[in-house]
């Protein structure tokens, strides 16, 4: 935590703004959340190492004024992973979409839960591609429309913390852009956290899901954040065991961080107990 | 005077790490496959012994993609892979070409298209290795034919790949790679390492990631220290910030291609064994280049005119060198293992491609001396 009040241009690269996302997107919300939780955690800008692949989401890392990786779709987590191992001082960040993480990356994201290496990939998941116009994601689910399914998706989504946590990360939380707050203080959990961390943050996409499926406008789906979830070990959620679960689903301490396991293979290494 | 502490009796693969270790070698990522797998079995052992890292990674694309990361925060980087393996780093690795990151991959060739004859040689990953990423660029790939040469071609690539912050192929094959024979190591300093060229802009200076100097070089900030910048696979200005300005991305794109191919000369890495008065030329590199020495040193004892041109660096291609070393040739023979990948280069070299022709093996064996005499003889009219 520092005195100075927040400032978000203490943060972004004004030169790179405006940004490309559509008016009602969720993303600027993430954003926010984002750079609040690293002002409260008194993080310097040069210890905080930003990667990212392809898509709305990954122009994030762009945004930021922090060590910025833009790299190619999907393939985030596995340039993170050499970043940080070279690195392992560095706070290392990689936000993704659920098509970017999920789709085409996820492998890494699988291997790099398991493998436990201190990275905190945050999941914006808009349950669309919206770079390349609204075509459905693994996080669509069934039963959705998309430009590459007018008859209706067949495909059923992952359960992105479910997943998190059986593929192996140690931390993994998810919230809504509609709770900003509670997605700032996540993060800030998530961030501090050792090890694999999984942040999943629902945010909205008017211009393509909501459109595409008739759920309104960037203010009513942000409403629906807010009616179709509830908070882990909530009353809300007792009584409608349905909903989305907000919260953190895993967080322990007890598997070895990666990069940290390393060094004492190189301490084995040079002792030459081969 | 040899220091017998210094030779080895190991694969060529062996000869790659030896090579790489040489050249500060700090970070391997890779993924198992035949028959480049050795290559990472002894960096897994030996990286760490020098405080290097190692890691393997989920999959071939990951590797390259960890290789790049690493490469950034100031590490000397590598991958080794085989031809399947190699297909699927080509984004990654035009990524490399496109944000000029600095790193080696070792391509030891299989047979394919596919996965192939996975455990026999073959030279069919040339072409692949200039044009296997998508889009306009340049690239270098190195090949040697023996051991001593695989551990300077290593050493080279990765002093090519800081200087040109481009990356930089080597090109062994099955049988080079996994054939055992004899390697003295240099002694430090007996071939020069290139360090990375790092700015000299002071922390809380503006540093222009993407702004060359005048020499064209572009002077690199450890990624995750004193500078914070932008890197990005878009078209991108001085800042690292992505432009789609005509003018930006047709000097961009011009600047990748000509900082290598403006300097094929000093690329440039071949032997040659009898040219002076040959009027046969054998063109050949890698394990075929073997064969071709073999078979010329043999013919010559018998009288004829025959020399031998062995490429070290296919691409840039050396075409102004090939047409000078084959002006006075009566015919030139490209042995190669493939259904001609280099032997179209020369073709486009030479001045009478007509002149030109093929001596080639594509069955997984290695080609033989007696394969080119048969070309020979045809050539002569002497039949077969």
């Amino acid at each position: 935590m520092t005195n100075k009040p927040f400032d978000f241009k203490d943060y972004i690269r004004t030169r790179f703004f405006p940004h490309i996302w559509c008016p009602g997107c969720g993303h600027g919300i993430v954003l926010g959340s984002l750079l609040r939780a690293i002002h409260e955690l008194g993080l310097d800008k040069s210890d905080i190492v930003m990667t990212s692949g392809i898509g709305c989401s990954s122009r994030i890392s762009g945004y930021v004024d922090f060590h910025s990786l833009h790299t190619i779709h999907g393939r985030a987590l596995s340039f993170a992973t050499g970043v940080k191992l070279s690195k392992p001082n560095l706070k290392a960040i990689v936000p993704m979409g659920d098509g970017d993480a999920l789709a085409i990356g996820g492998n890494h994201f699988i291997h790099a839960a398991r493998r436990n290496i201190d990275i905190t990939a945050i999941v914006m998941n808009n349950r669309i591609y919206g770079m390349t116009g609204g075509q459905f994601s693994p996080l669509s689910g069934s039963g959705k429309k998309a430009t590459t399914a007018p008859y209706n998706t067949i495909d059923r989504n992952f359960d992105v913390a479910e997943l998190a946590k059986s593929a192996g990360a140690t931390f993994v939380a998810r919230s809504t852009v509609f709770h900003a707050n509670e997605c700032k203080n996540l993060i800030k959990k998530a961030i501090s956290h050792k090890g694999f961390s999984v942040m999943e943050i629902l945010t909205q996409c008017p211009t393509y899901y909501g459109r595409k499926n008739k759920e309104g406008d960037a203010v009513q789906m942000m409403e629906g954040y807010k009616t179709n979830t509830a908070k882990l070990g909530s009353k809300k959620l007792e009584k409608n065991p349905d909903l989305i679960k907000r919260g953190i689903f895993v967080e322990r301490t007890d598997i070895p961080e990666y990069c940290e396991a390393y060094d004492k293979i190189i301490e084995t290494a040079m002792k030459g107990k081969a | 005077m040899e220091n017998k502490n210094n030779i080895r009796f190991i694969q060529g693969n062996e000869a790659c790490v030896e090579g790489a270790i040489y050249a500060g070698l700090d970070f391997f990522a890779g993924y198992p496959i035949t028959p480049s797998t050795e290559i990472a079995e002894h960096l897994s052992a030996r990286l760490p012994q020098k405080g290097g890292k190692f890691i393997q990674m989920e999959d071939e694309i990951a590797s390259m993609g960890a290789v790049i990361g690493a490469s950034l925060t100031g590490k000397k980087s590598m991958t080794a892979t085989s031809g399947p393996g190699f297909s699927l780093k080509q984004e990654a690795l035009g990524y490399a070409c496109m944000a000029e990151i600095p790193c080696v991959i070792a391509n030891v060739q299989r047979g394919g298209p596919s996965t192939g004859n996975p455990t026999h040689v073959s030279q069919g990953d040339v072409n692949q290795a200039r044009w296997g990423t998508h889009g306009d660029h340049s690239i270098i790939a190195l090949t040697a034919s023996n051991h001593q040469d695989i551990f300077k071609i290593t050493v080279e690539a990765f002093n090519m790949a800081e200087t040109y912050r481009s990356p930089v192929i080597i090109l062994l094959d099955e049988a080079v790679g996994h054939m055992r024979e004899k390697l003295t190591i240099p002694e430090p300093g007996d071939i020069q390492v290139v360090e990375r060229l790092r700015t000299s802009v002071r922390k809380g200076i503006d540093y222009h990631p993407y702004l060359p100097r005048e020499d064209d070089r572009l002077p690199m900030s450890d990624f995750g220290g004193e500078h914070r910048y932008n890197v990005t696979g878009l078209f991108h200005d001085m800042w690292g910030f992505p432009n789609n300005n005509p003018k930006v991305v047709s000097e961009l794109l011009r600047h990748l291609v000509d900082k290598i191919e403006n300097n094929v000369n000093d690329i440039n890495m071949y032997k040659e064994y009898w040219l002076d008065d040959a009027e046969y030329i054998l063109v050949s590199y890698g394990s075929s280049a073997r064969s071709a020495i073999h078979m010329a040193k043999n013919r010559r004892s018998r009288g004829v005119r025959i020399g031998v041109l062995e490429l070290q660096t296919l691409w840039p291609f050396p075409t102004e060198m090939v047409r000078e070393k084959c002006a006075g040739a009566k015919a030139t023979i490209v042995v190669e293992m493939n259904m001609g990948q280099i032997v179209t280069q020369v073709k486009n070299a030479v001045d009478n491609p007509n002149n030109v022709f093929l001596a080639n093996r594509i069955d997984g064996q290695l080609i033989s001396p007696t394969d080119i005499k048969t070309v020979l003889r045809m050539i002569q009219g002497k039949g077969v």
